[in-house]
Order: C-alpha cells, then sequence, then structure tokens
C-alpha cells in the first residue's frame, strides 16, 4: 500500500512537471488543505496562495475567527500590550489571497481517501495535507492538575482566554502573596517563554505588590538565556523570585487546585496563583492523523513532510524536526520552506533547498530585551545548526532599548508575514 | 565608425581585465598608506560641514577630533540619524576600516546616514583623508599607517561580485526570510526598511554583514549563509518591488 501510493506520487510529480493538471487526478485545481491558523499554518496558506497566483485551491481549517498570538503574550501579561493588540483575523488571507477560510474543528484525516473530516460532519479532499496544530498538554504529567482543573490553575500558554485569566489572578494576589509556576520539561514551546513570564509577573507585582513572592518549580537544571534572565531578575527584582531547579527537587512536584497548594519536593506551600505549564505534545489532530511517533510528529528535513505520509507536512511545535525551537518564528520559517515544497510539486514551480531561521526576543523589565537566534539547514537526519548568537550578560541600557524595540518590529513583520 | 575587435583581440581584453581587478582587488587588501598633506588637501571637501583641529566645533556633522577609537554616534550634544545612532547601539566604533567604509560609500554602512556625500570611490584619497584626520585623534589604536590596520575594507566587494545579475525568482523565494521582520511594504517599525534600495547598496550592506563591518548580530547571521549569487538576488528582489 505504502509503496504503491509511493509510486503514484513519483508517477504523478514527473506528469505535474510536463502538465501540472495531471496531479489534479481530474478535478481541476489540486488542492491544499490547512489545518491550523497560528503563524505556521496561516503563512503556509498565504504563500501558498499568493505565489501559485491561483494556481492551487487552499483551503485554511482554524476554528476561532481572532488568532490570539501566544508570542508576546507575555507582554500582555506584564502590561505592555493590550489584548486587541496581539488578535488577528483571517480577513486578509480570504479577501487579498483566495484563502478558503473554514472556522471548524478538524476531526478526523482519512489518509487511504485523502480526505479530512470536520465537526460539523463534512469532508474535504486534499492533493496535500498541511498540520500545523500546535501543541496539546500530556493529561497526568503534573501530578494534580488536568484540563479540568485549568481555570483553578490557568496554564496560559494557548492564547487567549487563559492569558486574559492569569493576568486577572496576578491582579488580584493579596498583599505580600505568592505566585507559583510550575515549568514544563523539554521539549515544549517557546524555551524562553516561562522566564519571560516569570520577568512579567515582576514587573507588574514590582509596581502593585512588592512584596509578594515568586516561586517556580522547574523540572530542568538549565534553561533558555538562563544567565540572561538571572541577571535581570537579581538587578530589576532583588528578593522576589525563587528558582527551584532539578537539582533542587523542583522536578518532583504535586499540585492541589481546590486547596491552592503546590508541593515541592515534600514541602508543602499555599500559593495565591499557581500558572502550571505541564509537558506538552503535538496537537490532537496530528495523533488522530496517525503521523505522530510519541509525542511528536517526524518530519523531513528537506520540506517538512511527514516521515508517514508523502502527502502530509508537520509545522511548527507538533513537528519533531532537530534543532529548531518550537516557537512561532521557527513556525513561519518551516511554513515558508513547505509552501515552496507543496507548491512546486504540485505546479511544477521551481523549489529551492530549505534555510530555516528562528530569532526569539525575550522583554526582561521597561526598555531591557533580549534575544538568541539562529539559522538551520536540512541534513539527512535532522534540521540542523548552523549559526547562532545571542545577546551577552552585561549589555548597555541602550542596546537592550534597541533589542526590545527590534522585537516590536518583529512582531509586526511576522504578524504581517503570517495574516496578510 | 567602430570597429569590431576580432575574437582574439576580445579574450585578450577580457584576460586583461581580470587581471586588472585582481591586482586592485590585492591592492585594496594590502591597504595603502596615507599622506596626511594630501588628505588635508581632500578635507577641504568636507569642510561645509565638518570641522577639525584646535577649536573646532560641531556645524552641520560633528567635529572630527577624536573620532579614531570613538563609538559612533556617541558625541555628546550632536544630533545624530537614527540609523547613525543605531549603529551606535549595535557597537560599532569608527576605526581605520569603518571610516574607510563609511567615506567610501556612506549609505553602505549607515543605511539613513543624513550626511549627504555621495562617496569617495578611490582608496588612495581616502588612505590620505583618513592620516590627516587620524592626527587629531589622540587614541594609538588603528593608527591607520600601522600595519595589520592599514588592510583595506573588507566589504571592498570584487567587481566580479558587484556584477551579478541577480535572480529575482530566487531572491523572492529567500526574501521569506527577511520578510518575518522587515516589513514587505517598507513600513518602519523598529526594524528598518530593505524594500527599494538601490542594487548596489543592498549588495554592498548585506557583504558589510557578511564580513562583520556592519555589526547586528542577526542580519550577521543572516548574511553569513547567502552566496554571492543569493545576495544578488535578494538585491534584485527587494529593488523591484512594488
Amino acid at each position: 500500500m505504502t509503496l504503491n501510493r509511493r509510486l503514484f506520487l513519483h508517477t504523478a510529480t514527473a506528469a505535474a512537471l510536463a502538465a501540472p493538471a495531471v496531479l489534479a487526478d481530474g478535478h481541476g485545481k489540486p488542492r491544499v488543505l490547512v489545518i491550523g491558523g497560528g503563524p505556521g499554518g496561516a503563512t503556509a496558506a498565504r504563500y501558498i496562495a499568493k505565489d501559485s497566483k491561483g494556481a492551487v485551491a487552499v483551503t485554511l481549517i482554524e476554528p476561532s475567527r481572532t488568532y490570539f498570538t501566544c508570542f508576546f503574550s507575555n507582554l500582555y501579561l506584564g502590561g505592555f500590550k493590550k489584548m486587541d493588540d496581539l488578535g488577528h483575523s483571517y480577513g486578509t488571507l480570504a479577501a487579498k489571497y483566495g484563502v478558503n477560510v473554514v472556522h471548524d474543528w478538524a476531526v478526523g484525516v482519512d489518509r487511504d481517501i485523502k480526505s479530512v473530516r470536520l465537526a460539523s460532519g463534512a469532508s474535504l479532499p486534499y492533493d496535500k495535507l498541511i498540520l500545523s496544530p500546535g501543541i496539546d498538554f500530556i493529561e497526568g504529567a503534573v501530578e494534580g492538575w488536568s484540563l479540568a482543573t485549568q481555570n483553578a490553575m490557568p496554564h496560559a500558554y494557548k492564547g487567549g482566554s487563559q492569558t486574559e485569566l492569569l493576568k486577572a489572578q496576578i491582579a488580584a494576589i493579596p498583599e505580600g502573596g505568592r505566585f507559583a509556576m510550575v515549568a514544563p520539561p523539554n521539549p515544549y514551546r517557546c524555551p524562553p517563554g516561562p522566564y519571560e513570564r516569570i520577568s512579567m509577573v515582576a514587573h507588574v507585582l514590582k509596581a502593585t505588590n512588592p512584596t509578594a513572592k515568586i516561586i517556580v518549580a522547574d523540572p530542568k537544571s538549565t534553561f533558555s538565556k538562563m544567565g540572561l534572565f538571572q541577571e535581570g531578575w537579581a538587578d530589576s527584582y532583588p528578593g522576589m523570585i525563587d528558582w527551584i531547579g532539578q537539582e533542587f527537587g523542583g522536578s518532583n512536584v504535586s499540585v492541589d487546585a481546590e486547596a491552592m497548594t503546590i508541593t515541592i519536593d515534600g514541602e508543602e506551600t499555599k500559593v495565591d496563583v499557581c500558572n502550571v505549564i505541564p509537558a506538552m505534545k503535538a496537537g490532537h489532530i496530528a495523533e488522530m492523523a496517525g503521523v505522530t511517533d510519541g509525542n511528536w510528529a517526524p518530519i523531513n528535513p528537506a520540506d517538512m513532510s511527514s516521515k508517514a505520509d508523502p502527502d502530509i507536512y508537520v509545522l511548527g511545535d507538533a513537528a519533531n524536526q532537530g534543532d529548531m525551537p518550537k516557537s512561532g518564528f521557527a513556525a513561519n520559517s518551516q511554513a515558508k520552506v513547505c509552501a515552496n515544497a507543496v507548491r512546486g510539486a504540485l505546479t511544477g514551480s521551481k523549489v529551492f533547498p530549505a534555510k530555516y531561521t528562528n530569532t526569539c526576543w525575550s522583554l526582561i523589565d521597561t526598555d531591557n530585551g533580549v534575544k538568541v537566534g539562529a539559522t538551520y539547514e536540512a541534513t539527512q537526519v535532522k534540521i540542523a545548526k548552523v549559526d547562532g548568537f545571542v545577546s551577552s550578560t552585561g549589555e548597555s541600557a541602550e542596546l537592550r532599548k534597541a533589542t526590545y524595540e527590534e522585537s516590536e518590529g518583529w512582531y509586526a513583520g511576522i504578524v504581517a508575514d503570517t495574516f496578510g | 565608425m567602430h570597429v569590431r575587435p576580432s575574437i582574439a583581440t576580445l579574450a585578450v581584453i577580457v584576460m586583461a581585465s581580470v587581471a586588472w581587478s585582481c591586482v586592485a582587488h590585492a591592492e585594496a587588501r594590502a591597504g595603502k598608506r596615507g599622506d596626511a598633506d594630501a588628505g588635508a588637501r581632500i578635507f577641504t571637501q568636507c569642510k561645509g560641514c565638518h570641522e577639525v583641529g584646535q577649536g573646532a566645533q560641531d556645524r552641520i556633522g560633528p567635529h572630527l577630533n577624536g573620532i579614531f577609537g570613538r563609538k559612533v554616534a556617541a558625541h555628546d550634544g550632536f544630533w545624530y540619524s537614527q540609523s547613525m545612532t543605531r549603529a551606535g547601539h549595535d557597537g560599532l566604533i569608527w576605526t581605520a576600516k569603518t571610516l574607510d567604509a563609511y567615506v567610501e560609500n556612506p549609505r553602505a554602512l549607515i543605511s539613513k546616514t543624513r550626511m549627504s556625500y555621495g562617496g569617495m570611490p578611490n582608496p588612495q584619497d581616502r588612505a590620505d583623508l583618513l592620516a590627516f584626520l587620524r592626527m587629531f585623534s589622540d587614541d594609538p589604536a588603528n593608527i591607520p599607517e600601522a600595519a595589520p590596520t592599514v588592510q583595506g575594507a573588507d566589504h571592498d566587494i570584487s567587481p566580479d561580485t558587484r556584477a551579478l545579475v541577480g535572480d529575482a525568482e530566487l531572491g523572492e523565494y529567500l526574501s521569506s526570510a527577511c520578510v518575518t521582520c522587515h516589513q514587505i511594504d517598507g513600513s518602519v517599525q523598529g526594524v528598518p526598511s530593505i524594500t527599494r534600495w538601490p542594487t548596489e547598496d543592498f549588495v554592498v550592506a548585506m557583504h558589510a554583514y557578511k564580513s562583520g563591518l556592519r555589526l547586528h548580530p542577526v542580519m550577521q547571521m543572516m548574511a553569513r549563509r547567502l552566496s554571492d549569487e543569493e545576495i544578488a538576488g535578494l538585491a534584485a528582489y527587494f529593488k523591484d518591488l512594488d
């Protein structure tokens, strides 16, 4: 069966180079279905529609009418951005690029007949399917926490209402109260994210509730930009943040959502807010499509195609790809490589070699931005890091301010690149 | 009436020009010894805006006393362009090498500098000018006459590279990595516009990042993985955007 499908694809691709319409199998334009309208999926939909100039029919399936970015949501918690600043609609993708945007949940993938089932009951056929579903949480990863307790102890690790809930809870911390975070184990979405969040919570508490304390239980012994964050915490928020790493029992943690307690290495503490960021896995639809192996979906580094099915591509957080972090920037970068490959396969357009990039900016305090970035290439085994940089400790205030301003520019850029 | 050269003659011309470009390039790499007296005469071109020497004041441009070894845009009391200030934030220092690059083509190093000067293409003139200016800086670092700081600017790209005609289709594909930060419509919000730059400025700027002459770490990283053809492709694509 697999062999037959591969054989068919090869024949079809060869034919497509000569006469692109052949691959469409007699049903008109080739059809691309994209599941998930974040920086991976929306970017892929936009680039395929834009660059194929109408030669490929692109459908984007996304339940939300407004997408709230997870990136920059910490700046909302810190009071630097409004929730409205983070919300983006799909109007331009539809109006300017002709993407058919369907607001529905994908609930199943039938790979044999190449069709996706929607919650509404409809089925949509595809020639190429792009999955960019982001993350879901592993049930039972933190003892005492489940999706049923997510309102008492929010994860706030998907943009939107969870983030608003966490902000309201932070504002309600009584004088001298406690904020706790359970940080996630590797690999997880946005490696510096939990620590930027700690910085932003500290920034708010310093102004409104300076005797409040922050505890972080972390299953890791090191984290992204650790030196930069620890320097910033000591400078801006001395004595406020207690980070408990793996060596000090940070991995031995349980919570009680009813009693609002956290127990770290046997020591129980009453807290006012408990932000539990559990271990993560690929968004559920990837599992339903049968393209995951363990928690994530393995891909081919040259074009982001699934190792399980050459007609399915997996982008962003859900993919197991190698050295790239799980970030919105990375998803956007992977989407453009994928879009180039998918368009090439369907229309015979020129396919260029993959080049991947990522940069993550984090805000520590007002006008105190830092960044880490790298470039990547496709090797036989994985997406491999080529080159990189990270901000230094002890940088001037001017440079840190410029770095923050640059991150605002990046946000405007990536949002325009993703949603049009 | 032109006489059509024979194939053989053409071959000789081509070979000669290849040889010439190699020589020119080697000379640039070896650097030029500056003549401060000649530089004083060249400085008359700059005097409309810049003063140097005892009692020098800021005028349209900042005075140039003590410029060697100073951080870019670090002279108190002078109102610099955003681009110049930004380069200073990135850590750019005025040295023989960076001044040489700036004087050769100001906009290639500082995209939106307010200095309205087209550039000084002759490397000897630049070496002379810098030797003259060097007399008004106390710091013994980067003395233009002393090896190895006499090296020519690394961004002195070979004429062959400058003459590359970029493949805009390749540039369009590669541009997708640029527009994650640089907005394609040219709007500026914390990240500079790169849309509709003259091709040569684009190429020179990217090579300056690639060689490390321009200091921004993200741009250095992006430029380091680009070949000459890819840089030319990007320049061709961004130049003609609507």
